[in-house]
């Protein structure tokens, strides 16, 4: 039973800890419990279709669909976030502004949630694809099938914990403030998940340069222990990059930035200067 | 905007040259690998260090399999009584340890780089 907690758990933590910073980030917005509701059911129902079709995913493009389908899905998740931080700069200012203005008042309108909602599906539907699967082996063996099932849900809750408490934790930042991390905080997400995708796109044969590994520090700091992995999601800590992976980390971080700097109204940059 | 474009270039640059090296580097050296009861056989390959190697493994388990390493870099769910192809290297001379993530107590191996 703990053996199916502690895999159940880990894949996930890192949807838990992504759900946690989109709902800090669209603190005060209405309807954003509906959204984010919306994106974990229609990305639990990916999940399940996924393990579903995993034979054929698998064996498509020459044995690469599930290399591809990873790297296609994390890709649109970094697209997502980079909208949403572009969105930010241009309205983040005015709504941190009337967030001290009001206390807790509600915003309204239109702030684009589709795209936290959809980066909140996608990460569901990886990490859950995987969780369905395993799920499914455990009931199809039989045997002590009940414990290893009730480890595994257990594994979902423990994941739900770890979502609500990474909330609680960012909500303990002031108002003021609180954007302007959750923005970082994406920022790091989405060249994590950028530097994941071209590693995949390397396993499906897709590429075949800089595949050269830059450090190794799985001796100091191991990317499958408890604190690697949080920073694997958080950050996008590896313990083995390869070049390309670093640079596709910092082209995105650059990217994030120029996205910043230019969707900023030049009012906002006139306040500050 | 202008940094946009560069950056793009830039990315859209190093998949194209990827694209063309792929096909030439094509002659990765194979290997085979069955799941059986929830072990790797055989647990241990020897792969020659500083190239691509393909490896062909066989999930004859009636359950799911994840292959798993973050030394190889690789995740890859495998279905029960199917074949799925893992891509690694190119290595440095080393071990290279690798799990069965959904029977993590039995399922191990060990790639070995020289």
């Amino acid at each position: 039973m703990l053996g199916a907690l502690v895999i159940v758990f880990r894949e996930a933590i890192e949807a838990g800890l992504i759900i946690g910073i989109v709902m800090a980030a669209t603190r005060g917005v209405a309807d954003r419990g509906a959204w984010i509701g919306l994106g974990i059911g229609l990305g639990a129902l990916g999940a399940g279709i996924i393990a579903l079709f995993a034979e054929s995913i698998s064996g498509a493009f020459e044995g690469s669909g599930q290399e591809l389908l990873n790297a296609s899905v994390l890709g649109a998740a970094v697209v997502m976030l980079m909208w949403h931080n572009a969105w930010m700069a241009r309205h983040g200012r005015e709504m941190a502004a009337e967030m001290t203005a009001v206390g807790e008042a509600v915003m309204t309108g239109k702030r684009p949630m589709t795209a936290l909602a959809v980066v909140v599906g996608l990460a569901v539907l990886r990490e859950g694809a995987e969780v369905v699967l395993f799920l499914y082996g455990i009931v199809a063996t039989g045997t002590s099938a009940s414990s290893l099932l009730l480890g595994g849900v257990l594994g979902l809750a423990a994941g739900a914990a770890f979502s609500a408490l990474t909330y609680c934790g960012l909500l303990a930042i002031p108002a003021r403030y609180i954007f302007t991390v959750t923005t970082v905080l994406i920022a790091f997400l989405a060249a994590g998940m950028a530097a994941q995708a071209v590693q995949f796109l390397d396993a499906a044969g897709m590429i075949d340069v800089l595949g050269r590994r830059l450090w190794d520090t799985s001796a100091w700091l191991p990317q499958d222990g408890i604190l690697g992995r949080l920073l694997h999601t958080l950050i996008g800590y590896t313990d083995r990059p390869t070049e390309l992976q670093l640079i596709a980390y910092l082209a995105t971080l650059a990217v994030m930035a120029v996205l910043t700097w230019v969707a900023t109204p030049a009012r906002a940059q006139r306040a500050t200067a | 905007m202008r940094g946009i474009v560069v950056v793009r270039g830039i990315v859209l640059a190093a998949v194209l040259a990827g694209l063309s090296l792929s096909s030439a580097a094509a002659v990765a050296q194979e290997f085979n690998l069955v799941i059986r009861n929830h072990k790797f056989e055989p647990e241990e390959i020897r792969v020659p260090s500083g190239k691509r190697v393909s490896i062909y493994v066989s999930n004859e388990d009636a359950t799911p399999e994840e292959f798993d390493s973050t030394a190889l870099k690789v995740e890859k769910v495998i279905p029960g009584k199917s074949k799925a192809l893992v891509r690694i290297g190119p290595l440095t001379p080393g071990h290279y340890e690798f799990i069965g993530e959904f029977n993590a107590d039995t399922a191990k191996g060990v790639v070995i780089a020289e």
